[in-house]
Formats: C-alpha cells, structure tokens, sequence
C-alpha cells in the first residue's frame, strides 16, 4: 500500500493545502509519495521532500504542466497510478478540477473533500453544505480522494529527507491550451490558511468601507473573508467569498461583520475555533453559530474595535 | 450546435435539512425540491448562447425519479427546446452519471455539453470533469464567462487566487459557477407552451450502462453542535473576552 499525493504550487512553492494532505495521507497505512508536476519547479520539489511523512517525491517537468491544466494532469496520473492504492490531492479548486478526470480514467468513484480517515476505505464528508457528515466506505480497488485542508493538522515543513526522482512527461493535450489569468494581489496571509478571518457582508454597504475592515485585519494579522452578498454587490473580487461554494475556512477566530449567516455561507466558516459576529440583527441566524455576538451598528463598533486593539 | 444541458433536482437550496432518525441519510419525505441552482445557471447560458445565435438547439437532460420531469419541464420552459428523462428511482453516483450522459452524448452528438460546477446535496463537484475525461473532451470547470467563435470556446474560470482563462476545442465541457450569469424566470405563457415540448423518457437500465454501485454509506449524522455562544454588550468587552476567555488575540 502506498499513497500517491498530488501536489498543489505555483512552480516557485507549495501551497499549505499540499502539507494537509500530505497529513491525511499519512493517516494511511504505507509510504506517502509526492507528484509535482509542472515547469521549472525543482525548487519546490526540494521544499516538498523536507516535510515530514514524504518517503520519495516524483518530478514531472515540461513546459505545458506550468499551468497544471486537468488535460494535462489526469493523463501524467493515470500513467502512474498503478503503483499507488490510494491517491489524493487538495480539494482546492485546483484538486476538483483534474481529480475527478483521474478517478474516470480509472473507473473509480471519486471521495470528494474528506474531514477525517476512519481506516483505509472508509472516510467521512460533509454533505448539504455541511449540515451532515456522511461516512462513507469505498469499494474500489484503488480510492481516489480529495482532502478538505482544515480537516487536517499540516505535516512539519522540516525535518523529512525524501529522495527526488524525476519522471517522464506526457504528450501535451490538444482540447485544451492556457490563455491567461488575473491573479488577485493581496499582502494579507491567504485565506484557507490565516489564523484570523474577518469578514464582511452585505452590511458594509460598499466597497469602500472594506477598508475599515483591512485596517482591523491589518492589526490582527488577518485575511479579509466576504459572504456573497458583498461579492455580487461588487464589493470585494470573488475569490474573497467564503461558503459552501467559495471557500471553506477553519481559522482560530472568525468575525463575521455585517453577515446575516446563510447556510451557504456557514457551510464554509462554521467550523472556525472562535466565532464573533457584529450584526445590528439580533434575530440574524450568524448569532446561532457565533461564541461572542454583539448587537450593534458595525460602522460605530469596528472603528471602536479598532482602537481598542 | 446543439448543446446538452444535464440538470439534477435536489432538495431546495433554501431548505434546512435533517438527519432521519435511523442515520441512513436526510429527511427527504414532503421537503421541497427544485433544480440545482448551478444546474439553472447552466441552463441559462444555454439559452442565452442560443438567443446570441452560437447554439441552434438546447437539449435539456435530467437522470431521476419520474417526478424529475417537472424539473425537465422547467427547464422547456425558461427555453430549451427539448427533454430527455434518464429513469432512475435509485441516486446514481457521479460516476455513473458521467457514464449515462456520455451514452446521451453520443446519441445527441452535442457540441458542448453544460453543467452545473456540484449539486448542492452532495457537494462533490465531480460529473463535469469525469464526463469530459469519459469523452476525451476538454473542459471549463467553474466558468465565470463563456465565449465561443470560430470553433473554440473560451472559457474564464474561477480558482483560489483570482481568474484564469483556458481555450478549449470543441466539443467542450463547461460547468457554471454562481458568477456566470443571473438566471431569469419562467414566465406562466412560457410554463403553459413547455407542456408541449418533446420529453423522451428511457429507463437508466436500458441503456446497457454500468451504474452498479461503488461506495457505501455507513452513516449520516448531525455534524457536531457547537457550544451556545454569549452576547457582549460593547466593544470592551468583546476584546475583554477573546483576549482573556478564548485567547485568540
């Protein structure tokens, strides 16, 4: 048995959500190896083979895997997978977009966003956003599974000596070709991995009054969350958008400003450590999930915070 | 061309769901259904390419009990100009319905087949992608924008850290996500002309696919309650509290 753990990087380092899957994997019994696959990027390779819990790492190198495009993955996968009982990858939108390409190519019924391993073939999953958790046994001979990264306590960085080894590329696809993106700039620690969260909604009104909320992140080395309201209203880009269909956070404090608390959006934070929620609400369904609430005007109360802190 | 939507009823987005008693699944008896939010974005777009003069007919195909014809009939009514009933009393996996719609695309031979990015009552975000690996076809997953020309779509689409634009082939998958457009209503003339839409109905077991099971589900519970929480009364406190009671800042 050994588990094959497909990295997720930007060719320069790897995101968080690889080293929590790398934690899940190591929840299997056997060896954990790591597939990096992309362009130019033995860098992170190198950092990969530091964590904890990697027994070898896998290099797949060529030009058109710089943008990691599904047509491209599943096939590199598929091409290797014979080796492995279980592979997995994030389930991160990079994760859901190639995974479930690699789980048909080998006839295998895909586990998406799992929170916990009870043994080798039996996971638990949330489903209707998060109002349930299924426990599920899989079958197939070989489990294809995404991992939901704050199920999962991120392996150490340091401390590992996996061995590298480069693997051949395939063919690049020809149904599919990268033409660009708009990356969103942010100084602010990323969203899935920050300890703090704030994050606002319909509330805030405007784009504008954002700021009064990065000043409060600013002070609490926090990432800046939305719920979809404010992202429909233009306030703040989508990738801010926290809830079952942006993403899904479990930082030690989220404050939620301005949130009415849909089950949409609780799908994606109510697993946060410390919940506050500041509504002028008090019947606000936020205040059902929320350990410290406070009933007040979040124009008076966050600049108030603010210098309290 | 000719598109092929694929739509799923599920319990109502609105809908506060329950565990049933014996954890087998949820409460399903006399709770309200309706079509996929993500699944409506897909039919949307669909008509919208046929009103932009891009696609000539819009197919609109649905795997389910009998009652998912109303599901069906919704969608002739918002303007897709035909149905195709997959009879199945038994929830497919994502799996088997990649491989039933691939047997619909192969009778259909759409030239683009729209989905929506997950269904909201099992939240795997699968059949997309496996439908495009099944066909060998690329795909647009968690579109945010569609343009077609020329035989190619291009295809913005939603990840992590902002936006990415892929070109595609035809034929292409593409699944929708929420930002993709604003999915309008049927109005009661439209919901009335639906009646007489063609919608052919086939039995899941005729069509000689293979939809047997792979996983089991041993249970479904309530996800853990959290604590009653506190309100506080001003801002010093609130500080007072997470700095001292819950140690967070």
């Amino acid at each position: 048995m050994t588990t094959l753990v497909i990295a997720e990087h930007n060719n320069q380092q790897a995101q968080a959500s690889t080293f929590s899957t790398i934690a899940a994997a190591t929840q299997l019994s056997g060896d954990t190896v790591v597939l990096v696959a992309g362009h130019n990027c033995q860098a992170t390779a190198e950092q990969i083979a530091k964590a904890q819990g990697v027994s070898k790492v896998l290099v797949a190198d060529a030009e058109h895997y710089a943008h990691l495009l599904a047509e491209d993955l599943d096939r590199l996968v598929v091409a290797i997978a014979e080796d492995y009982s279980h592979i997995l990858a994030p389930a991160s939108t990079f994760g859901k977009n190639f995974m479930p390409r690699v789980a048909a190519l080998l006839d295998v019924q895909q586990i998406s966003e799992i929170t916990a391993i009870d043994s080798d073939d039996v996971f638990e999953r949330p489903v209707y956003a998060g109002n349930a958790i299924a426990t599920v046994k899989s079958n197939d001979a070989k489990k294809v599974i995404t991992v939901r990264a704050t199920g999962f306590d991120a392996v150490a960085e340091e401390g590992g000596s996996a061995t590298i080894e480069a693997i051949e590329a395939k063919e690049a696809s020809a149904t599919s070709s990268y033409v660009g993106a708009e990356l969103t700039v942010s100084e602010r620690p990323e969203l899935t991995s920050a300890r703090v969260i704030v994050s606002g909604g319909r509330g805030m009104g405007s784009g504008e009054n954002f700021t009064m909320l990065e000043a409060l992140a600013d002070k609490l080395g926090a990432a800046v969350g939305a719920s979809r309201a404010a992202v429909d209203a233009g306030f703040v880009p989508n990738d801010y958008q926290v809830g079952q269909t942006g993403k899904i956070v479990a930082p030690e404090l989220y404050i939620a400003v301005g949130i009415s608390g849909a089950i949409q959006h609780l799908a994606g934070m109510k697993d946060s450590k410390v919940i506050v929620a500041i509504n002028k609400d008090e019947e606000a369904p936020i205040f059902q999930v929320a350990d410290y609430g406070l009933v007040a005007d979040l124009f008076k109360v966050i600049p108030e915070l603010n210098d309290a802190l | 061309m000719k598109i092929l939507v694929a739509i799923k009823r599920v319990i109502d987005a609105n809908v506060k769901v329950r565990v049933n008693a014996d954890n087998t699944g949820v409460e399903t008896a006399n709770v309200k259904m309706s079509m996929n939010p993500f699944c409506e974005i897909a039919v949307e777009e669909a008509i919208r390419l046929k009103e932009q003069g891009v696609a000539s007919e819009v197919v609109a195909v649905c795997i389910g009990p009998q009652q998912a014809q109303e599901t069906l009939r919704t969608a002739l009514a918002l303007g897709a100009d035909k149905a195709v009933l997959v009879k199945s009393d038994e929830e497919l996996e994502s799996l088997a319905v990649a491989k039933v719609l691939k047997n619909i695309v192969e009778k259909e031979e759409p030239q683009m087949v729209l989905l929506g990015k997950q269904s909201i009552d099992s939240d795997n975000n699968q059949t997309g992608q496996m439908l495009g690996a099944l066909l060998g076809w690329g795909q647009g997953t968690f579109a945010s924008e569609v343009k077609v020309a020329d035989g190619k779509a291009q295809v913005t689409r939603e990840i992590d850290g902002g936006l990415q634009t892929v070109e595609l082939t035809m034929p292409a998958i593409v699944t929708t996500d929420l930002r993709l457009n604003e999915p309008r209503f049927a109005s009661l003339p439209n919901i009335m002309k639906a009646k007489r839409k063609p919608l052919e109905e086939l039995a899941v077991a005729d069509l000689g696919v293979d939809i047997a099971p792979r996983t089991e589900t041993l249970k479904v519970a309530n996800p853990p309650a959290r604590q009653e929480g506190i309100k506080v009364e001003t801002v010093a406190e609130l500080v007072d509290k997470l700095k001292n009671d819950a140690k967070v800042i």
